[in-house]
C-alpha cells in the first residue's frame, strides 16, 4: 500500500485502535487535516482552544486507560498545547500529541509559525520526535504509542514538518506489529529478594500504613491493591491521583493524605511504624516538611519508574517493577508465610487510628443559611449515586470534590493533581464524556477556573457532550485567599474576583441550560434537575459561602502531626502504643 | 564527591541537548561534558563530570537512564578508571623565562606545539588534577589562554561500556 505521509498518520492512528482524536487545524497540518477529511474511522472533536485539545484527550485516557490524541498546528497551535503536555507530564498520562512543524527546509529559519516544539517540549515530555523522512512515520507513531502507555506513562510528542506530509509523495505504507527499543526497557517484576524483605517487614509491623498512589490506578492495579490490603487488614491511605483505587466508602480506607488529607490519615502516617508506598512519589503536597515526614517509619516502595524511589524520602526497602505485578508477588510471598501481625497489636492500632477518625476532621457547619461547598459536593455525591465521573479544576473546590466525593472506582476521579492546571476541568470532562457516553460526567470548578477554558461550551454543543458543571462560586480565588488569610494577614490580593459574567447567560449563549442556586435547600433539587437533562450540559451556578476554607490543612514547613483542624482535636495522642 | 559519569547514548539529533536540559532543569552541575562518536556510529559517547552527594548522584544517574534515548551509563567513580583530559595552554613568553617554561612543560610531560618570539602553545594531557597542577605552577608567568576537553576515562581492565 502506497500512502502520502498524511494519510500515514492517519493509518497508524487507525492501526493503533485510536477512536478519537482532539485537535485545531492550521497550516502546518493541512494535509493531515485533508488526510483526515477523506476518512472516517477516526473521528475528530473540534475544540476552541489547543490547550483544551490536550485536557480533553488527557481525560480521556486517564477514564479509559488508552492513550489520549492530539493533533496540533505548528508555533501558536504547539505552545498552546505545552500547559496541556506539562500537565499530562506531571500525572503521567498516555498521551501522542501530533504537531504540525514548518517544511523541512525552512526549520531554523525563524518560518512563519515556526518554534522548535521538539525543543520547548523537552523537559516535559517523556520523549518526543522529530520526523525527518516520510518513511520515518510509520515506525516513529509506534515507538511514540509504545513509549507514551508503557513503563511509567507519560505525553509523547511527534512534530511532523510539513513537507512529511506532502498527499504527492507516497511511499509504501506498513505498520510495525512490534517495537524495541535498545534504550527502553521498563522493569515489569520486582526483585525477588526485596519481596521477601518487604514481606518480613510488613508481617512485622505495630503501625502498619499502606500509602497508595497514582501508579495503582495507571497500572490497572485496583484489584490487587484490594487483595492486597484485604490480606493485611491494614489501614489504607491515599494520594490525590490515587483516589478510587481502594474503595472510599470501605472501613479500611482512613481518607486522603497530604496537605489538606485527613487527620487520621496524616497522623496514621506520622506514628507508622511501617509504611508501603504503592505507586506513589512522595510529592511535596503529600510529606509537608521532609525532615518531619514519618520519623517512625521504615519505608518499602514499590515504583516502576526507579528515579521516583529515594528521591526526596530515603527508603528502607525499594521494588522497582509494575505495582499489578509487584502486588501480586508479595500476596503470593505473604501466602506462603505464616506469620502475622498479631490480631491484639493490630486491634490496637485501629483503635488509634479510629479515636483520630472521631475527631471528625471534615465536619463542617451545617446550619448555614449559605450554601456551604462541601454540602454541594456531598449532596452531588448523593445524588448521582457515588457513580459520577468527577473532573475538576484547581482550587478550594478540587479539595472538596476530592474529601468529599467517595470513589469506590479507578479513574472516576480526574483532576490535574501535578502541575494544577486551572482550566483543566471542563475540556477534561467533554473527553470523559465522549469516552463514556452513558455516565454522568460532573465537573466540579471554581468560577475562576472555569474562565480559563470557558470556550470549550461550544466543543460540548457542537458535540453534544451533555455534560454538568458544577460551579463552586465563591466570587475568590478560593484557595488563594485561604492561603492570603493564613499566611498574609488577610491581604487579599488580586484574589477577588470583580466582573464575573452572568454564568446563566453564558451558558445559554452557548445553548447549554444555566442555573443558578444561592439557598442550601435548592442544593438537591437543582442538581436532580441538572442529572436529569439526561441530554444537556447544564452550568449549575452556585452561590457558596465566601469564607469558607479547607481543613484540615497542613500549612507550608509543618509535619503531618501539624494540622491546621477548623476545630482542635480533644485527644491527646498516645504514641506508645502496643 | 567528583564523578565522571560515562553514557552511551542514541546517536541522534538533539542528544546532547536532552542531556544538558535535564541537568540545567534539575538544577544539577555539570564540571565538563564531552561528546564524540565511536567506533559505533549509531551510538554517542559522552563522558560527564559532576559533582554532588551520593543521593545527588544517586537522582543523576537514575534520572540519566530515564532518558529515553540513553542505552547505558557508568559511574568511573565506582571503579578503577583511567582518566584523562587535554589541555592546551598559551603562555606569554620573555627572552629570561623562556627556557624555564619549557622545562616545566617537561617536567610535566607537556610538548611545546606552536612557537613565535613571544609565545609558547603547550599542548598537556593527563588527569584532571594534572593540569590543574601544571597550571598552577607556570601562573606566576603570563597564561595568555587556556582550553581544555574535559576528562574523559574508560574503565581499567576488561571491564567496558558497550552493548
Ligand atoms: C493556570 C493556573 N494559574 C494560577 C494558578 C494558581 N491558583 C491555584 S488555585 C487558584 C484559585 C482558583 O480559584 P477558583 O477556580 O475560583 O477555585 P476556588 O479555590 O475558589 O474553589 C489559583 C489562582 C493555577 N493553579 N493554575
Ligand atoms: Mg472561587
Amino acid at each position: 500500500m502506497e500512502l502520502s505521509g498524511g494519510q500515514i498518520v492517519v493509518q497508524c492512528l487507525k492501526d493503533e485502535g485510536v477512536e478519537l482524536i482532539f485537535g485545531y487545524p492550521g497550516g502546518a497540518v493541512l494535509h493531515l487535516y485533508d488526510a483526515i477529511f477523506q476518512q472516517d474511522d477516526v473521528q475528530h472533536i473540534l475544540v476552541r482552544h489547543e490547550q483544551a485539545a490536550t485536557h480533553a484527550a488527557d481525560a480521556y485516557a486517564r477514564s479509559t486507560g488508552k492513550p489520549g490524541v492530539v493533533l496540533v498546528t505548528s508555533g501558536p497551535g504547539a505552545t498552546n498545547a505545552v500547559t496541556g503536555i506539562a500537565t499530562a507530564y506531571m500525572d503521567s498520562i498516555p498521551m501522542v500529541v501530533i504537531s504540525g512543524q514548518v517544511p523541512s527546509a525552512v526549520i531554523g529559519s525563524d518560518a512563519f509559525q515556526e518554534v522548535d516544539m521538539v525543543g520547548i517540549t523537552r523537559p516535559c515530555v517523556k520523549h518526543n520526535f522529530l520526523v525527518s523522512n516520510v518513511a520515518d512515520i510509520a515506525e516513529t507513531m509506534k515507538k511514540a504509542f509504545y513509549v507514551a502507555t508503557t513503563g511509567r506513562p507519560g505525553p509523547v510528542v511527534v512534530d511532523i514538518p510539513k513537507d512529511i506530509t506532502d498527499p504527492n509523495i507516497k511511499v509504501p505504507y506498513a505498520y510495525p506489529e512490534s517495537v524495541s527499543m535498545r534504550s527502553y526497557n521498563p522493569p515489569r517484576e520486582g526483585d525477588q529478594a526485596q519481596i521477601q524483605k518487604a514481606v518480613d517487614l510488613l508481617l512485622s509491623a505495630k503501625r502498619p500504613m499502606i500509602y497508595s498512589g497514582g501508579g495503582v490506578v495507571l497500572g490497572e492495579a485496583s484489584d490487587e491493591l484490594r487483595a492486597f490490603s484485604r490480606l493485611l487488614g491494614y489501614p489504607v491511605t491515599s494520594t490525590l491521583m490515587g483516589l478510587g483505587a481502594f474503595p472510599a466508602t470501605d472501613s479500611q480506607f482512613i481518607g486522603m493524605l497530604g496537605m489538606h488529607g485527613t487527620y487520621e490519615a496524616n497522623m496514621g502516617m506520622h506514628e507508622s511504624d511501617v509504611i508501603i508506598a504503592i505507586g506513589a512519589r512522595f510529592d511535596d503536597r503529600v510529606t509537608g516538611k521532609l525532615t518531619e515526614f514519618c520519623p517512625y517509619a521504615k519505608i518499602i516502595h514499590i515504583d516502576v519508574d526507579p528515579a521516583s524511589i529515594a528521591k526526596t524520602v530515603k527508603v528502607n526497602v525499594p521494588i522497582v517493577g509494575e505495582v499489578g505485578i509487584v502486588l501480586k508477588q508479595l500476596i503470593a510471598e505473604i501466602n506462603l508465610n505464616p506469620r502475622r501481625v498479631g490480631v491484639e497489636v493490630l486491634a490496637a492500632w485501629w483503635d488509634q487510628v479510629k479515636e483520630w477518625r472521631s475527631v471528625n476532621c471534615l465536619e463542617f457547619d451545617r446550619e448555614s443559611t449559605l450554601i456551604k461547598p462541601q454540602y454541594a459536593v456531598e449532596q452531588l455525591y448523593k445524588v448521582t449515586a457515588g457513580n459520577a465521573f468527577i473532573t475538576s479544576d484547581v482550587g478550594q473546590h478540587q479539595m472538596y470534590a476530592a474529601q468529599f466525593y467517595h470513589f469506590d472506582e479507578p479513574r472516576r476521579w480526574i483532576n490535574s493533581g501535578g502541575l494544577g492546571t486551572m482550566g483543566f476541568g471542563l475540556p477534561a470532562a467533554i473527553g470523559v464524556k465522549l469516552a463514556h457516553p452513558d455516565a454522568d460526567v460532573a465537573c466540579i470548578t471554581g468560577e475562576a477556573s472555569i474562565q480559563m477554558c470557558i470556550q470549550e461550551l461550544s466543543t460540548a454543543q457542537q458535540y453534544q457532550t451533555p455534560v454538568k458543571i458544577i460551579n463552586l462560586n465563591n466570587r475568590y480565588m478560593g484557595m488563594v485567599r485561604q492561603w492570603q488569610e493564613f499566611s498574609y494577614q488577610g491581604r487579599y490580593s488580586h484574589s477577588y474576583l470583580e466582573a464575573l459574567p452572568d454564568f446563566v447567560k453564558l451558558a445559554e449563549s452557548y445553548g447549554h441550560v444555566g442555573i443558578q442556586i444561592d439557598k442550601p435547600e435548592d442544593v438537591t433539587p437543582a442538581l436532580e434537575e441538572a442529572f436529569a437533562m439526561k441530554d444537556r450540559t447544564v452550568f449549575l451556578d452556585i452561590i457558596t459561602d465566601q469564607t469558607e476554607n479547607v481543613y484540615p490543612m497542613i500549612e507550608a514547613g509543618k509535619g503531618h502531626h501539624d494540622m491546621r483542624l477548623r476545630v482542635a482535636p480533644g485527644t491527646p495522642i498516645d504514641r506508645e502504643l502496643a | 564527591m567528583r564523578h565522571i559519569i560515562s553514557i552511551l547514548i542514541e546517536n541522534e539529533a538533539g542528544a546532547l541537548s536532552r542531556v544538558a536540559g535535564l541537568f540545567s532543569a534539575r538544577g544539577y552541575n555539570i564540571e565538563s561534558l564531552t561528546v564524540a562518536p565511536t567506533d559505533d556510529l549509531t551510538l554517542s559517547r559522552m563522558t560527564l563530570v559532576t559533582r554532588g552527594s551520593d543521593e545527588v548522584i544517586e537522582q543523576i544517574t537514575k534520572q540519566l537512564n530515564k532518558l529515553i534515548d540513553v542505552v547505558k551509563l557508568t559511574d568511573l567513580a565506582d571503579v578503577v578508571h583511567v582518566e584523562r583530559e587535554l589541555m592546551l595552554i598559551k603562555v606569554q613568553t620573555e627572552p629570561s623565562n623562556r627556557a624555564e617554561i619549557k622545562r616545566m612543560a617537561d617536567i610535566f610531560r607537556g610538548k611545546v606545539i606552536d612557537v613565535t618570539s613571544k609565545s609558547y602553545m603547550i599542548e598537556m594531557t593527563g588527569s584532571s588534577e594534572k593540569l590543574d597542577a601544571f597550571v598552577a605552577a607556570i601562573s606566576e608567568h603570563n597564561i595568555m589562554e587556556i582550553v581544555r576537553t574535559g576528562a574523559t576515562g574508560l574503565p581499567r581492565g576488561v571491564g567496558s561500556l558497550t552493548l
